[in-house]
C-alpha cells in the first residue's frame, strides 16, 4: 500500500544516514504520505489513542518499578510509600492505574468500531487476529498489574483466577501449583506476575509493530466498507490524520485527567486498599470493571471446566470471527439488519458487565446464562445465517463518489462532483 | 503516490466544513454515561446508605481545613491511638505542605513526646529514645496478636489509608463514629459487641469512642460528638490522601493546558481540512 520511498533527503545526515538504514524514509512512508481513507470519521482515532496510552503505560510503568517491592511482606506498604513519599508518586501510580482502564475503555470502542465498520473481513483477517492477540495480552497483563499493591482484592482475584486452571482435566492440580510456585497464591506467585507484568508489555509493543504494520499492507478500512480503488480516495496521513487523531487524543486525555486528578479511585474497589489477608475472604470479589463481562460467563456455566471453556471461547470466538461473518458486505451502513443486531450485541456486552459485578445468584444467574447464549448465538449462528439472508442496500461505486454524494447533498454543487472526475 | 485532487475542492468547502463534531462526542458521552452509571449502580448496591456529608476538601478545588486537621489529629492522639495505629503517616508529615501546617519547631516537640525503639546498638541491645520528625507514627501494638489479646479478639485496623479502604470513604467514617444507637428491642448483642447503624452486620467490637466534650479544643470550638468525629474524620481522609490538595491543582493545570491545546487542535483540524470533502 504504502508502495516506494518517495521520501527525499534534504539535509546531509539524512542521506547519510538513508543509504545506510533507511529509518526517515520508513517513518516518512507510514506516517507522512501514507494514504488513508478520506473519509474516516472520529471513531478511526482510537488507533493512535491506543498507541498514546502504551506509551503513557511504559513510561509510568517503568518508573514504577523502581520504587515498588514485589514482596508479599513489602508490596501494599511500598506502593503507599511511592504515593506519599516519592516525589509525584501519587500521580505517577494513578496515571499508572487509571491509565489501563482508559486503555480498555479506548480498546473496546477500536473493537466494536472494527465490528460495525466489518474492518475484520478479507483482506484484513490477519489485522484483526493481531489486533486480537494484543487485547489478550493486555488482558494478562493487566490482571497480573492488579494483583502487585497486594491488597485484598489483589490476592483473591489472584486466587480465584489462577483457580480456573484447577479445572483442567487430569493436570489441574499440577498446572495450578506450577504457575503459583507453592501450594497458594504467595510470595513465589507475586514474584512471577510482577515479571510477567514487565514483560508483557513489550510483547504488546511488539505485536502493536505488527499490527501496524498489516495495517499498512491493507490499509484502513473506512465508513462505508469500500476498498478504495483511486488515489481520488485518500489523503496524505499528515497533516490530515495526525491533526485529526491528535485533536481527539487530547480530548481523550481530558477525560482520563479528570479521573486521574478528581476521581482517582472512582475505579477501583476500596477493598483493594486493606492489605492481602489469606484468612478473610472479602464478600464480594469482583475483577477490573473492564473484565466484568468475561466474568459474568465464566460464572453462568454451572460446570467449573465448562465455565472456563465459555470464557476463553467468548474471546477465541473473534478469532474467528472473520470466517464465521459470510456476509462480503463490510459496513453496517449497508446492512440494515446487521447493524440492528450490533447494537442489540453492544447492549448485550453491557449487560454482561452489569451481571458480572452482581453476585452469582437467583436472577442474576438465570439472566447472565441468557445473555451469555445470546453472544454465542450472535457471533455463531446470526452472523452466518446474516449474509446469506440479509439484503444489502445499495452501496456507492467508490469512497470520493460517497463523500461527494454526502457533500452535495448538503448543499454543494454540481462543480463537486466534476472535481472528482 | 498523487495528492488527491478533490483536497481543494471549492464550493463544497462550507459543506464539508460543517460536518459536525458532536454526534461522535455524544455517542461517547452516552457511552461513558452507561459505563459509570453501571459502575455506580454496582458500587452502590447492597450496601448501607451513609449520608454524604459536606466536606472542605470535596469538590475541584476543595482542601483541607488547617484548623480541622490539627483538631483531629488532637482527638487521634487522645481518642483513637490507644488502639489503632497509623503506621504509613510519619511525623514529619504533620509539618508539610496540603496538611495540618504544624510548625517545624511543633512538629518536632509532637514527634519528641512519643517513645520510639530504636537499634541494636553497639552492645546489640535494642533502646527506647524519643521520636524524631523522621520516625513513623509508633502504632499501639507490638503485633496483631497483641492488639487482638488487648481487645477481646478483635483486630484495631490501622487507621492510615482507612478513609480510601470503605465504601463511602469519609462520609462512611462519619456515619459509623456517629452511629451508635442503642440495639432495636429483642436483638441480642454477642459479647463484647455494640449496635452500630452503619457497621456490617450492624455489631462491632469498637465501643462508641466519642462523646460531647471528650476532647478539650484550644480553638474555642465546641467539642461536640458530631464536631469530634468530623474532625477526626477530615484528620483521616488527610492520612489516606496527603497530597490531595496538590493532586486537585496540578489537575487543575493540566485540565486547563488540555483545554487551550484542544481549542488549538480544534482550529489546527478546521484549517486542515477546510474545503476537503470527507
Amino acid at each position: 500500500m504504502s508502495g516506494p520511498s518517495t521520501y527525499q533527503p534534504q539535509s546531509g545526515f539524512a542521506k547519510w544516514m538513508e543509504r545506510r538504514l533507511p529509518v526517515l524514509g520508513l517513518m516518512h512512508s507510514s506516517f507522512v504520505v501514507f494514504p488513508n481513507p478520506r473519509n474516516l470519521n472520529y471513531w478511526w482515532t482510537f488507533g493512535g489513542i491506543l498507541a498514546i496510552f502504551l506509551v503513557i503505560q511504559l513510561v509510568t510503568g517503568i518508573v514504577l518499578a523502581m520504587h515498588y517491592t514485589p514482596h508479599v511482606d513489602f508490596a501494599f506498604n511500598s506502593v503507599e510509600h511511592i504515593m506519599r513519599n516519592v516525589n509525584y508518586g501519587w500521580m505517577l501510580r494513578y496515571l499508572h492505574a487509571n491509565g489501563a482502564s482508559m486503555f480498555f475503555l479506548a480498546v473496546y470502542i477500536h473493537i466494536f468500531r472494527g465490528l460495525y465498520y466489518g474492518s475484520y473481513k478479507e483482506p484484513r483477517e490477519i489485522l484483526w487476529i493481531l489486533g486480537m492477540i494484543i487485547f489478550l495480552l493486555m488482558m494478562a497483563t493487566a490482571f497480573m498489574g492488579y494483583v502487585l499493591p497486594w491488597g485484598q482484592m489483589s490476592f483473591w482475584a489472584a486466587t480465584v483466577i489462577t483457580n480456573l486452571f484447577t479445572a483442567i482435566p487430569l493436570v489441574g492440580e499440577s498446572v495450578t501449583q506450577w504457575l503459583w510456585g507453592g501450594f497458594a497464591v504467595d510470595n513465589p506467585t507475586l514474584n512471577r506476575f510482577y515479571s510477567l507484568h514487565y514483560l508483557l508489555p513489550f510483547a504488546i509493543a511488539g505485536v502493536v509493530m505488527l499490527h501496524i504494520w498489516a495495517l499498512h499492507v491493507v490499509g484502513s478500512n473506512n465508513p462505508t466498507g469500500i476498498s478504495v480503488k483511486s488515489s481520488q480516495d485518500t489523503l496524505p496521513f499528515h497533516p490530515y490524520f495526525t491533526m485529526k487523531d491528535g485533536f481527539a487524543a487530547v480530548l481523550f486525555l481530558i477525560l482520563f485527567a479528570a479521573l486521574v486528578f478528581y476521581a482517582p479511585n472512582f475505579l477501583v474497589e476500596p477493598v483493594n486498599y486493606i492489605p492481602a489477608d489469606p484468612l478473610v475472604t472479602p464478600p464480594h470479589i469482583v475483577p477490573e470493571w473492564y473484565f466484568l463481562p468475561f466474568y459474568a460467563i465464566l460464572r453462568a456455566i454451572p460446570d467449573k471446566l465448562g465455565g472456563v471453556i465459555a470464557m476463553f471461547a467468548s474471546i477465541f470466538v473473534l478469532f474467528i470471527l472473520p470466517w464465521l461473518d459470510t456476509s462480503k458486505v463490510r459496513s453496517a451502513k449497508y446492512r440494515p439488519l446487521y447493524r440492528q443486531f450490533f447494537w442489540v450485541l453492544v447492549v448485550v456486552c453491557l449487560i454482561l458487565g452489569y451481571l458480572g459485578a452482581k453476585p452469582a445468584e437467583g436472577g442474576y444467574i438465570i439472566a447472565a446464562r441468557i445473555f451469555t447464549a445470546y453472544y454465542f448465538l450472535h457471533f455463531l449462528v446470526i452472523l452466518p445465517v446474516l449474509g446469506l439472508v440479509e439484503k444489502p442496500k445499495e452501496r456507492p461505486p467508490s469512497i470520493s463518489e460517497a463523500v461527494l454524494a454526502k457533500t452535495k447533498s448538503k448543499g454543494g454543487d454540481a462543480q463537486a462532483s466534476a472535481a472528482a472526475q | 503516490m498523487g495528492m488527491a485532487t478533490l483536497k481543494t475542492g471549492q464550493s463544497e468547502g462550507s459543506a464539508a466544513r460543517s460536518r459536525p463534531l458532536w454526534p461522535w462526542a455524544a455517542s461517547l458521552a452516552i457511552f461513558l454515561l452507561l459505563v459509570f452509571a453501571g459502575t455506580s449502580a454496582v458500587r452502590a448496591a447492597g450496601k448501607v446508605d451513609v449520608e454524604a456529608q459536606k466536606w472542605s476538601f470535596n469538590g475541584v478545588f476543595g482542601t483541607y481545613d488547617k484548623g480541622q486537621l490539627q483538631r483531629g489529629y488532637k482527638v487521634y492522639q487522645e481518642v483513637c491511638a490507644s488502639c489503632h495505629g497509623l503506621k504509613l503517616v510519619y511525623y514529619r508529615n504533620l509539618g508539610e505542605p496540603g496538611g495540618p501546617g504544624f510548625s517545624a519547631a511543633e512538629v518536632k516537640a509532637l514527634a519528641a513526646a512519643v517513645q520510639v525503639v530504636d537499634g541494636p546498638n553497639e552492645d546489640g541491645e535494642m533502646f527506647e529514645r524519643p521520636g524524631r520528625p523522621s520516625d513513623a507514627f509508633v502504632s499501639p501494638f507490638e503485633n496483631d496478636n497483641a492488639a487482638r489479646a488487648a481487645n477481646n479478639g478483635a483486630l484495631p485496623p490501622d487507621l492510615s489509608v482507612i478513609a480510601k479502604a470503605r465504601d463511602g470513604g469519609p462520609d462512611f467514617l462519619y456515619a459509623l463514629l456517629t452511629g451508635y444507637v442503642d440495639p432495636p428491642a429483642g436483638l441480642e448483642l454477642q459479647e463484647g459487641m455494640t449496635y452500630n447503624t452503619v457497621f456490617p452486620g450492624h455489631q462491632i467490637a469498637m465501643p462508641s469512642p466519642i462523646v460531647d466534650g471528650q476532647v478539650e479544643y484550644d480553638d474555642g470550638t465546641p467539642a461536640t460528638a458530631e464536631n469530634i468525629a468530623r474532625d477526626v474524620t477530615a484528620f483521616l481522609m488527610w492520612a489516606a490522601e496527603p497530597k490531595l490538595e496538590e493532586r486537585k491543582r496540578i489537575g487543575f493545570q493540566v485540565i486547563i493546558f488540555l483545554l487551550v491545546l484542544a481549542g488549538l487542535m480544534y482550529m489546527v483540524v478546521r484549517r486542515v481540512w477546510d474545503g476537503v470533502p470527507h
